[in-house]
């Protein structure tokens, strides 16, 4: 019951022996996901994790010796580029990028890199994907979603987690919830995301967690006016930001007319998306 | 960050394109020396990081020496919506025949960077696509190729320029995009790119954003910065590494994330509220973040609530309990604060600061109303 990854997906942690890269590389492997090898340049032939998981210098070695199907990096800002492109060339189909503070040219040219590599990236600057009772591959805290028919997918981090645990308490289980980042320039796109989900059998209504800023959302609701047949709710963020000011990361900035939430929600509901008015709303309209 | 028009037009100077003669000045009397070297007619232009200067009297074109203090005087004493103006430029005045607006910015949607014209220039291009889109013409530019020659051709031909100039602005367009990328801007554009009475092309007025995430490869631009231009609290907020914004409303907000604290803000409205300001403490809210996030919501007088919302997630919220008390410390509180608290031992925080008599709130809509409330007690001795 999931989109991307599952219980047989194979982990790779790249950047595992950092602060944050051994604290959630900890708790994913708490949650069940199987995390079969980490990359830090120069410490190859480390063991971490109590022993249970081997470090690689590079990710060609991890690759050849484990078989990854999926990395996800903690690598700092400043090394993150070369990280994603490593793992593109050792032909991981599936790259998760947290790190947050990219700079956007850079983001250009590894998006454009990872395209004609064939390589799909979620981020970055976002929290990750997790597939209750299965697996986790981020930062989604794992305690506040339940197995179920749910899509999740988002822009945003914590405002994600609000509505994950919105759910919960209302009984509602998730099929996966994935944060595809809030930076101007990102891997895979609302569109990319609720294509999955349509094609999901076991997914049955998806929840889209959009901001201001650009025009994912309204191309997100073309698509789902033209073409899906699941029913769509959602809760667009900074309804009340002011024009021109930059809300925190660098997607929430609404620049002119465009990536105004007003026009977001008219455009979605236009589409036949119920839009909720506050984040604890959107549990009631799935029902 | 934004660069100040002097700031932008010297970096496009260096990368070829030509701009009107002229330096910046700080008093009235070097105005007028810096006019008089300029042959005794120049335009007088405040330097600030707000829009609208032309509309309320920052540029001013001054006929002689003379003059030009005069108006610098007047010029140096405004305050453009509400910023002082501290520095002006005085530039060589250009008889201008035809206006073009030529920037660079990413599409967001094509994720390739844009380069965008149009012989509407001069005035707001959000303006002009607005009311005239098809006088707009843009080329996508592939990353790895860079700007070619062709493309800055197919613009100048859109536009109709006259034959003769088109190398001249190919030449342009590629410093144009040059600069883009050397500096790591999120935005880049000469506007107006005038046409002179004497058939040149010339760089009237510039502005340069930069993307704050590649700042650390530039530190020749990070010293850029005119911190006189950002208000108090936000150079403060900057310092801690907080995000913050002041608006108008009386409920400071403290939320962990950009989203939830913009949804945050949302929800304090549709319930009649209105918030004070939007303030990221980031993951994690550690102590001496929480206490930096405090003072600054509490130096805005029109402050009368606080609602901090927490989502720890992974985070213990026992921990961001005592991180909360401990930062409460320091700080003088007449103010009333809600307080929500999510994720792992969150009934342990919440007794934790039930015994601090901090009042908690269970969800998202129940602390925003109790905030509103709060915020519309008198205040009590």
């Amino acid at each position: 019951m999931s989109i991307l990854i599952n219980k047989d997906t194979r982990l790779l942690v790249q950047g595992i022996t950092g602060r944050e890269g051994i604290f959630h590389a900890a708790q994913m492997l708490d949650y069940g996901t199987r995390i079969v090898a980490g990359v830090t340049p120069g410490k190859g032939g480390d063991w971490v994790l109590e022993g249970k998981v081997p470090v690689f210098d590079t990710v060609d070695q991890a690759i050849a010796a484990t078989g990854a199907t999926c990395s996800v990096s903690f690598v700092p800002a400043r090394f993150a580029v070369d990280a994603m492109l490593e793992a593109a060339d050792a032909q991981v189909p599936l790259l998760v990028c947290i790190t947050e503070g990219i700079p956007v040219q850079d983001m250009i040219m590894v998006r454009e890199y990872l395209d004609r590599a064939g390589a799909r990236l979620i981020g970055p600057n976002c929290p990750g994907l997790l597939t209750p009772g299965e697996c986790k591959v981020g930062i989604i805290p794992g305690h506040i979603a339940e197995p179920g028919p749910v899509g999740v997918v988002s822009r945003s981090g914590t405002l994600t987690y609000e509505v994950l645990y919105a759910l919960q308490r209302s009984g509602l289980g998730v099929s996966t919830c994935i944060g595809i980042g809030g930076d101007p320039i990102i891997g895979t796109t609302f569109l990319d995301v609720l294509e999955l989900f349509e094609a999901d059998p076991h997914t049955e209504s998806v929840v889209l967690i959009g901001e201001i800023g650009g025009t994912d959302e309204e191309r997100a609701a073309e698509f789902i006016g033209e073409h899906m047949t699941k029913s769509v709710v959602s809760f667009i963020a900074g309804q009340t930001a002011p024009p021109g000011k930059r809300m925190g990361h660098a997607g929430a900035i609404i620049e002119g007319g465009s990536g105004m939430a007003a026009d977001k929600i008219a455009a979605l509901e236009s589409a036949g998306v119920s839009v909720a008015t506050t984040p604890e709303a959107i549990p009631e309209l799935l029902t | 960050m934004k660069l100040h028009e002097y700031q932008s037009k010297q970096l496009f100077s260096q990368h070829g394109i030509p701009i009107p003669r002229g330096r910046v000045a700080m008093t009235a009397a070097e105005a007028r020396t810096i006019t008089e070297e300029l042959g005794g007619r120049a335009v007088i232009k405040a330097q600030v990081l707000v829009g609208g200067r032309g509309k309320a009297g920052g540029i001013r074109l001054a006929g002689s020496p003379e003059e030009a203090e005069e108006l610098a005087t007047q010029v140096l004493g405004m305050r453009i919506k509400d910023m002082p103006v501290r520095k002006i430029l005085v530039d060589e005045a250009a008889e201008i025949q035809t206006e073009i607006y030529l920037g660079v910015a990413n599409d967001r949607a094509a994720r390739v960077p844009v380069m965008i014209a149009s012989v509407e220039g001069g005035i707001d291009i959000e303006e002009v696509a607005r009311k005239d889109p098809e006088r707009i013409v843009r080329v996508w530019v592939d990353p790895f190729l860079g700007l070619r020659e062709y493309q800055a051709r197919n613009l100048a031909s859109s536009m109709e320029l006259p034959r003769q100039l088109w190398s001249e602005f190919a030449r342009i367009a590629s410093g144009l995009f040059k600069t883009f990328l050397d500096v790591d801007a999120t935005l880049a554009e000469i506007n107006p790119l005038v046409i002179t009475h004497t058939g040149q092309l010339l760089a009237l007025d510039g502005k340069i954003i930069l993307d704050d995430n590649a700042l650390y490869r530039h530190p020749g631009l990070a010293d850029m910065r005119d911190v006189d231009e950002e208000a108090a609290s936000e150079r403060e907020a900057r310092k801690y590494g907080l995000s913050y914004v002041k608006l108008d409303g009386d409920i400071g907000c403290m939320v962990n994330g950009a989203g939830l604290a913009m949804a945050t803000m949302d929800v304090i409205k549709s319930m009649g509220g209105e918030p004070a300001n939007f303030l990221d403490v980031g993951g994690g809210a550690a102590a001496e973040k929480v206490a930096a996030a405090l003072q600054i919501i509490l130096s805005d007088e029109n402050v009368r609530s606080i609602l901090l919302n927490i989502f720890g997630g992974i985070t213990r919220c026992d921990e961001v309990a005592r991180g909360i008390l401990m930062a409460l410390e320091g700080v003088r509180r007449e103010v009333p604060m809600v307080i929500r608290l999510v994720g792992t031992n969150e009934e342990e925080g919440r007794k934790i600061l039930a015994e601090a008599d901090l009042p908690t709130a269970a969800s998202l809509n129940e602390a925003a109303r109790m905030a509103i409330a709060a915020s519309r007690v008198e205040a009590v001795g």
